[in-house]
Order: structure tokens, then C-alpha cells, then sequence
């Protein structure tokens, strides 16, 4: 890494610093605004209130809330829960939760990227075929039918038509629970993958180095698995990262429909019952893993192919 | 360099001076054979546009089926006798009954909760109706139209504000854009789904805070598109001229530069407009719905979801729909790109 690599990456890093401390102001002050209180408790008069209110520090002026909980934040203590499991510290309550979102998504990622990648250069070596038509068609389908509605005809057709796989999820046995998940949420993944790798996969087998590499004789076996398919899965690498960040929204419904107990269901919870501390935690997590993953992906443009000069506007 | 053989005097000193074997070939009759220029017709470049667009299969499956889509959303709201929200509860998750249809098991009406037997003989629900007894038929439609119209508004809002953005900082740069750029950096790297759990926290559901939360969340991508084609355009020598002679930057702006990147944004709000569907699914499903009595395709599928063991129609029926739908605007957007700009077709 260069110089000027690492002065990017910097910057990055401190833009992604002032973006989540104004992330986590915003949902602050919006959640003071915010009409109703976590302890919706008719049998509370006025004055137990005050002194619950009290006891939780909630009647301090925001600002000063907000510098507590910030120090708190950097201290890893996110505060405890209000409602959803009153009292229980708000890491122990996501903390499990991470394990079973993030195995979904990379569950999702890894299916749909060796799936992709296959079906891709499939269509790329036998283009206008039958392979092709399948391939072209599929993606188109995959990139524009959202993948709850995968789900949906999944569970109807594999769990209520043929009851072969669970409709909803039961942690006793996650593994085949997460089938029908995992597989609707892949399906997107599979199109975008499998779109880019046949075009960079046609866009490798016609270069100078692929000819030259058959004048001088090689297998086609060779050719394709050492020559071709290494330099078309570079780029392919780059974009998993928009798609990761697409996975994120999905994975919140999909997490609804099959009743998982991940990231997403619990912020939809604790947004009907104004549990503060874990909207706040679940939204800075997230943040956070997009912030990531989108600086991975960027850093990883620039040391993948160096013609791309992190640092300078796209103009 | 070869001659070129304009006429007769041309090809007589061109046969003089060439030496032909006897069995090269036989001479025909030439005289005017080389005297016109074929004068291809002029066309312009909504024209071209337009033929390019008429030859893709898939696009035109796609704006047809729109379109098809569209008419059925207004019409049958408007003809049918049943209303979106009237509520029969003695007509409870009826399942699909098509007159003429009925042999095939799907439309049959058997599998319903109430049967069509006794006083209900008669009647027919094209798409069953739904536990409180509504119609699904006029539902579905209904739902399509708000959808449609939720999609529409979001996106002519912010192909509105994203040209504005992407103008100004595209086009007078420094340190305008500069500041310009930051903000919508920071807007950028808050993921979508912080962006709508912010407004479920502050705004009451309904069509306009659905309408907000797109707007909201799509209006950078608009933007980013218009700047980069700005800054393409501004370095044409035609804006050079057009400076030269004193026009001032507003009238560059509209009258030169947006004419020149309206194909991109056109292409451009096509494609946002199945991602508009998309989301206003996703806020249904999140609990950010249109509320009842109305109905959006997100509403009728997140309803329908409820009882998808019992009655698997209420939830098939409005998702096949939606995927057809957001499948032909991405096939119609495609194809739109693909007419607009041949050379970013996809080998």
C-alpha cells in the first residue's frame, strides 16, 4: 500500500467517525421527540414515573444523556434494556442475536456466489445456447423479484404444499430452518453474480493473452481453469460488497416472515415497544457493518486493480 | 491509393490502365450503376431511440404488460359492484371463483373458509376475498394503483430534487460541491434501513410518510448520476461557446446541459421505480404500512402473510403480482437503457 492508499483510507475512516456520532445524535434527539415511553404501565402514578425516569438518568438534558452514552458506547456498555427484557444489558440481549443474522447472510453470500459464479461462466463458454437463455433469464429474474417474494412461494410450496422443511425457524435445529431462508435470500445474489461473471468472463476470452495463450497450444481444460477464470474472478470479488449491503435490507423481512430470532426482528420489536437503548444499539450495529463493508469494498477496488487511483473524485 | 470511379470517363481510363486476364471476368452493362450516392433518410435521435426500443422482445413484453396492469388498476376498482373496503363477514376467505375457470382446482373456490354454497352460489370473487370478507379482486387491483401511484410520486420527486442537486454541484464545482459532496457522503453511509427506522420512529404510517421515507432514501442515487453526467458535458466545447457568448449559468444549465443527460435520468427513474415498489413492500412488512382500510401490494401481502397456512391464496395472489410487476419495469428499463445508449449494452 502506498502513501496515498493509507491517506485515503484515513480519511475514510474519519468521515466514517463524524457519519455514525451524527447517526447516533439524530436517532437521540428524534427518539426524545419521539410520542410514548418505554414504561407503558397504566398502574403508574405520576411520581413513580419520575423516579423511574430518574433512576434510568432519562431525566437529564439530552445533551448531557447523549456525552453519558457516548462514554458509556466507547466503554462497549450500550445501556440496558426498558421493555423488551427489562433490565438485561442491551450487548447480552443483541449479542446472540448477531451470530444468527450473520450466519443467514454469509450463509446467503457464500451459496450465491459459488452458484453465480458457476452458472456464469457456464453461460459465458456456451453463449447462445440453451445455458445462456437459462443464465440471462434467471438473473433478470433474480435482480427484479424481491427475495421476500422468494420466500413467500418457497414456504407455500416447500412447507405448506409439500411440508418437507419447517415454516418457522426453531432453534433446535437452525440448520434446516435456515434453508428456505438462506436460499431466498441467495436467489439475488446468484443474479448479480452470475450477470458479472459472464460478462467479465466473455470480456477475458476474447483478450490478447487468452489467443496467445491458444496459439501456443494449451487445453482448453487449462486454458479456462488457469488462464481465463483466475482473471475473470477479481472483479467479481468487488462487487459482493453492494450486494452484502443489499442482504441487510432483505434479511429484516425475511427474518419477520420465518419468525428468526436475528438483528432485524428484534429492531422491529423494539421499535413498537420504544425500547431506546436497543433501537439505538441494533442501528449503530448496522451502521457500522455498512460503513465497513462499503470502505472493504472501496480499499479493495484500489489494491485488486491498481488502475483504479483511490482518493481522486470520480470525475 | 485506388481511383475513384465517379463515371463513365473514370471507368474508360480505369479500364485502360488495367490489364484484365480473359477469364477474370465478364463485363456488364455499367453506364449509370456508378452514378448515384444513396442519400440514407435523415432520422432523429428519438427516432433511432425509438426503433431500438421496438426491436427488444423483452421490453415490450414488459411496457405492455404495464400498461395492461395500469388500465386493469383503474378499471376494476370503478366496474366492480364490490368496494376496496366493504366488509362482508358473511363472505369470509373465499377462495378464487373465475367463471369459466372453474375446472382448474386454483380457481374452483373449494379450499375457501366459506364456501359458495347456498345464497353465495351465485357469486363470484376472481381472487377470493380476505378474512373480513373484502373482495381481493378490487383489493389487488387498488393495492397496484396506490403502489404504482406511492412509486410514481416518489420518483418524479426525486428525479426533481436529485437534477437540482447533481446541477448545482456538478456544475459550478468548487467549493460548492466540495461542501455539497460531504453532505451527501454522510447522507450516503447511513444505511437505508437506519433511514426508515428514523421515520417509523417520528412520523405516523400513511400513503405521504411512505412517499417521504422513498424520497428519503433514493434521492442520492439521482443526484450522483446527474453530476457525473454534468461534469462530462461541462468540458464539451458547445458550453464553451455558449459561455464565449455571454449566456448566463442558469440558461447553460437548463438549456444546454439538461437536454444533453435526459436520457440518463430517464433511464435512470425507470429503474428506480421497481425499487420504489420494493420498498414500499418492505415498509409493510415492517410495520410502516398504508393503514387500513386502504390497501398498497406491501399491505395486501403483509395481510395475507398472516393466514398463509390456512389460505395461501391471500399472499400468492399479491406477490405473484408484485413480482410481475417490478419483473417487466426492470425488462422495460433495461431495454430503455439499451435504446438510449446502444454502446453500454451488455455483450
Amino acid at each position: 500500500m502506498d502513501k496515498s492508499t493509507i491517506k485515503y483510507i484515513l480519511k475514510r475512516l474519519a468521515i466514517s467517525v463524524v457519519t455514525l456520532l451524527v447517526i447516533v445524535l439524530v436517532l437521540f434527539l428524534l427518539m426524545k421527540m419521539m410520542p410514548g415511553t418505554p414504561f407503558n404501565d397504566e398502574k403508574l402514578t405520576e411520581t413513580q414515573k419520575a423516579a423511574i425516569y430518574a433512576a434510568y438518568g432519562l431525566d437529564k438534558p439530552v445533551l448531557e444523556q447523549f456525552w453519558i452514552y457516548i462514554c458509556n458506547m466507547l466503554k462497549g456498555d450500550f445501556g440496558i434494556s426498558y421493555a423488551i427484557q427489562r433490565n438485561m444489558s442491551v450487548s447480552a440481549l443483541v449479542g446472540p442475536r448477531i451470530g444468527v443474522s450473520f450466519g443467514l447472510g454469509i450463509g446467503a453470500v457464500i451459496i450465491g456466489t459459488i452458484f453465480g459464479i458457476l452458472l456464469g461462466i457456464v453461460a459465458a463458454l456456451n453463449r447462445n445456447t440453451f445455458w445462456d437463455t437459462f443464465a440471462t433469464v434467471l438473473s433478470v429474474i433474480g435482480v427484479s423479484i424481491p427475495s421476500f417474494v422468494f420466500c413467500l412461494l418457497l414456504l407455500i410450496l416447500l412447507g405448506v404444499q409439500w411440508p418437507v422443511l419447517p415454516v418457522l425457524y426453531n432453534s433446535s435445529n437452525p440448520l434446516q430452518s435456515s434453508i428456505i431462508p438462506m436460499v431466498a435470500l441467495s436467489m439475488g445474489v446468484i443474479a448479480n453474480v452470475a450477470r458479472f461473471t459472464r460478462s467479465e468472463m466473455i470480456e477475458v476470452m476474447g483478450s490478447e493473452y487468452i489467443q496467445l495463450a491458444e496459439a501456443k497450444g494449451i487445453s482448453r481444460r487449462h486454458l479456462i481453469f488457469h488462464h481465463a477464470i483466475r482473471n475473470c474472478l477479481i472483479p467479481v470479488i468487488t462487487v459482493l460488497g453492494p450486494i452484502i449491503v443489499g442482504l441487510m435490507t432483505g434479511s429484516m423481512v425475511i427474518e419477520k416472515i420465518c419468525a428468526i430470532p436475528g438483528l432485524g426482528s428484534l429492531l422491529v420489536k423494539a421499535i413498537e415497544v420504544r425500547d431506546y437503548n436497543v433501537i439505538l444499539a441494533v442501528s449503530f450495529l448496522y451502521s457500522v457493518l455498512y460503513i465497513v463493508v462499503m470502505l472493504i469494498v472501496d480499499v479493495a477496488y484500489g489494491i485488486i486493480d491498481p488502475r483504479i487511483r483511490l482518493g481522486k473524485d470520480e470525475a | 491509393m485506388a481511383k475513384i470511379v465517379r463515371n463513365q470517363k473514370d471507368f474508360d481510363e480505369f479500364l485502360e490502365g488495367y490489364h484484365m486476364m480473359p477469364q477474370d471476368y465478364e463485363l456488364i452493362d455499367i453506364p449509370e450503376r456508378f452514378d448515384h450516392d444513396e442519400v440514407a433518410p435523415s432520422s432523429t435521435f428519438m427516432h433511432d431511440v425509438w426503433v431500438r426500443f421496438k426491436s427488444n422482445k423483452g421490453a415490450l413484453i414488459g411496457a405492455t404488460v404495464i400498461v395492461i396492469f395500469l388500465i386493469l388498476s383503474f378499471l376494476c376498482p370503478a366496474v366492480s359492484h364490490y368496494t376496496f373496503d366493504g366488509v362482508d363477514t358473511a363472505q369470509q376467505s373465499m377462495s378464487p371463483r373465475i367463471p369459466g375457470l372453474e375446472w382448474i382446482p386454483w380457481f374452483s373456490g373449494q379450499s375457501g373458509i366459506v364456501q359458495y354454497t347456498g345464497d353465495l352460489a351465485g357469486t363470484y370473487h376472481f381472487f377470493g376475498t380476505d378474512v373480513l370478507g373484502r373482495d381481493l379482486w378490487v383489493r389487488c387491483w387498488e393495492g397496484c394503483r396506490i403502489s404504482l401511484f406511492v412509486a410514481g410520486t416518489a420518483v418524479l420527486v426525486n428525479v426533481f430534487i436529485g437534477i437540482l442537486y447533481g446541477m448545482i454541484s456538478g456544475y459550478f464545482g468548487g467549493w460548492v460541491d466540495s461542501i455539497m459532496q460531504r453532505f451527501q457522503e454522510i447522507v450516503n453511509s447511513i444505511p437505508t434501513l437506519v433511514i426508515l427506522t428514523l421515520l417509523l420512529l417520528v412520523m405516523k404510517p400513511g400513503l405521504y410518510t411512505i412517499i417521504v421515507a422513498l424520497i428519503l432514501t433514493e434521492w442520492i442515487g439521482m443526484a450522483r448520476i446527474t453530476r457525473a453526467q454534468v461534469l462530462k458535458i461541462k468540458e464539451q466545447e458547445f458550453i464553451l461557446a455558449s459561455r464565449t457568448l455571454g449566456a448566463s449559468g442558469f440558461f447553460i444549465i437548463f438549456k444546454k446541459v439538461l437536454p444533453n443527460i435526459f436520457g440518463q435520468i430517464i433511464i435512470m427513474a425507470m429503474f428506480s421505480i421497481p425499487n420504489a415498489i420494493f420498498y414500499e413492500a418492505f415498509l409493510a412488512m415492517v410495520g410502516l404500512g398504508i393503514p387500513a382500510p386502504q390497501a398498497s401490494l406491501g399491505s395486501l401481502i403483509n395481510d395475507g402473510f398472516k393466514s398463509i397456512l390456512v389460505t395461501p391464496y391471500q399472499v400468492v395472489i399479491p406477490v405473484v403480482i408484485l413480482g410481475i410487476l417490478m419483473l417487466s419495469f426492470n425488462m422495460m428499463a433495461d431495454g430503455l437503457r439499451d435504446a438510449f445508449d446502444p454502446k453500454m449494452k451488455e455483450m
